[in-house]
């Protein structure tokens, strides 16, 4: 094969995508669709709840598009990170939308499951024997950790996926992957160099937000021939630029030149970007350069307590200057309150119009607005307990007195009754570590299903 | 010395985590020529990032020129790991602001 062409229809599995766009991409004929389905941008709760961030309708509606086109056209369709997190919970929940569409579509395909969640004892052998180290600036694990981690998943590279394919899946939804992975897989499979198969996976991740102007939710089409690969958007309303694809290289990366993955690292001195069209970039020289053991990513959350927050505002200027000491106060009241019955908790004030947004990294410390916004959060081992230090937090700031105080009324504008919401189960990343396996396919079990 | 303020000579400035432990920096700007200027000026070290987010040098990860993209970009460690308690920006996407006051003298 000389050129083969990968179609990514959206940033995210559920971000949705115009159809006029899916139409141009297919009409191009590709040979395989691939979409990325997860993330840990949203943060630790949806590793940890087994939910997933993105919604059920609206993964549905992709989802359907999508498996129609590929399983009409007899091309394989790639998922990857399903369910937002990779984890068990999350590959049965978009397992269970594959098989709902396929029943109502009246779709028959063998489908892959490829599971990813990493059992934590197999973690602790691992880091007994010095094969664990922390990925980036995250602190050595420690079993302790380990103990208290209450789901851990593996990045898997593009090995497993094309392990399913080579096992006759046309359906692959693969659990927690390396993002480029599914876009990789078919390329690499079909004999394609490995580094411009990855770095073309790099961009299709996004969808079009290598595009100008980008779009998570917009279409985005990958050719790669020998030697290169070309993207270009989908939407005659976008251009793919020199500097947007250039650009899109180095998003949510620490280095653009080096961007490490499983099995080794992508190196991009020497690639080159050039106009190939209009709205076309050409790419060559990136390379895959292979490390000495395989190393696999792993995520990994514990759960940290409940939520209670409670959402007001503050209007009087008095009030507004003396805040810093108001909250000093507060805290010291539910402090002395509780310290008979041992509670322990965390409580937080964020404030709007004074470092709500940058908190410790804000430059700017004094408040210059004349409302502030104010969540008062408190985490617990228990909702009921964080709902008592929350509760009683928001009464007593709402009734404390400060100094130059002349509105005794109260000093909290409530937006709603309730004023306190729970916030359910709170989770924090535990584990992100590399852990050394001894092939690509360890972690990563195949199941094939008959659809 | 002539200085021309960041605003003037870079389209794009953006923050993004780069997993859960680190803060990442696009500065990315709106030509050759502008990016030239920007890397000659020698303003774009660690310091200058270790100053504008009150961070010691050691949490600048790294500045990383890349050419490719007229851009330049640093990352930093995470005051917060991503989501975890007194987190107050869980994606890490609004976290650009002082850069944008950036003054970049021209030689």
């Amino acid at each position: 094969m000389e050129e083969m062409r990968i179609l990514s229809p959206t940033a995210i599995l559920g971000y949705g995508f115009p159809l006029d766009s899916l139409k141009r991409g297919l009409a191009r004929q590709p040979h395989a669709i691939a979409v990325d389905a997860g993330s840990t941008d949203p943060g630790p709760y949806y590793l940890g709840s087994g939910e997933s961030f993105t919604n059920r309708a609206a993964v549905k509606r992709d989802l359907s598009l999508m498996l129609e086109a590929a399983v009409n056209r007899k091309i394989p369709l790639l998922i990857g990170t399903a369910g937002g997190s990779g984890g068990e919970p999350h590959l049965k929940r978009d397992c269970e939308l594959v098989v709902e569409i396929a029943r109502e579509k009246g779709l028959h395909f063998r489908m892959a499951v490829i599971h990813a969640e990493v059992d934590k004892e197999r973690v602790r052998g691992a880091l007994r024997r010095g094969e664990v180290k922390p990925s980036g600036p995250a602190p050595p694990l420690r079993e302790e950790d380990l103990d208290e981690t209450v789901r851990i998943v593996g990045q898997m590279g593009y090995e497993p996926i094309i392990g399913a394919m080579k096992a006759g899946a046309e359906v692959i939804l693969a659990g927690r992957a390396y993002d480029p992975s599914v876009f990789a897989a078919p390329a690499v499979k079909r004999g394609f160099d490995p580094g411009l198969a990855i770095h073309l996976g790099k961009i299709l991740e996004c969808g079009a937000i290598a595009a100008s102007p980008g779009s998570g939710s917009d279409c985005l089409l990958g050719c790669l021939g020998r030697g290169y690969f070309e993207v270009e958007p989908l939407n005659p309303i976008r251009r793919c630029t020199v500097t947007s694809v250039a650009a899109h290289t180095l998003y949510e990366k620490t280095d653009p030149l080096a961007l490490p993955g499983p099995g080794g690292l992508l190196d991009l001195k020497e690639a080159r970007f050039e106009q190939a069209g209009e709205g076309r970039v050409r790419v060559t020289g990136s390379r895959f350069i292979p490390a000495d053991r395989y190393w696999v990513k792993l995520e990994g959350v514990k759960k940290a307590g409940y939520r209670t927050i409670s959402i007001a505002g503050c209007r009087d200027p008095v009030m507004v200057k003396e805040i810093d000491g108001v909250i000093e106060s507060v805290r010291e009241r539910v402090r002395d309150n509780f310290k008979e019955l041992g509670y322990e908790y965390f409580l937080d004030f964020k404030l709007y119009g004074k470092n709500g947004v940058m908190g410790a990294l804000e430059p700017e410390r004094q408040a210059v607005s004349h409302e502030l916004g104010i969540i008062i959060e408190a985490v617990a081992e228990t909702q009921d307990l964080a709902d008592t230090i929350c509760g009683f937090a928001r009464s007593t700031m709402l009734h404390c007195s400060y100094p130059g105080r002349v509105a005794t009324a109260g000093n909290l504008a409530f937006p709603y009754s309730p004023s306190d919401f729970k916030g359910g189960a709170v989770y924090q990343f535990s584990v992100y570590h590399l852990m050394a396996v001894a092939d690509p396919y360890e972690l990563f079990p195949l199941e094939l299903i008959n659809v | 010395m002539k200085k021309v303020r960041i605003t003037e000579l870079a389209g794009v400035i953006r923050s993004k985590n780069s997993g859960p432990y680190e803060l990442t920096f696009d500065i990315i700007f709106k030509d050759r020529r502008a990016f030239e200027l920007a890397r000659r000026s020698g303003l774009f070290r660690k310091e200058l990032f270790a100053e504008l987010y009150g961070v010691g040098v050691k949490k600048v990860i790294g500045v990383v020129e890349f050419a490719e993209a007229n851009a330049i970009k640093a990352t930093i460690v995470r005051p917060v790991v991503s989501g975890a308690p007194g987190e107050t920006d869980v994606y890490g996407a609004q976290q650009h602001a002082p850069l944008l006051s950036i003054e970049v003298p021209v030689v």
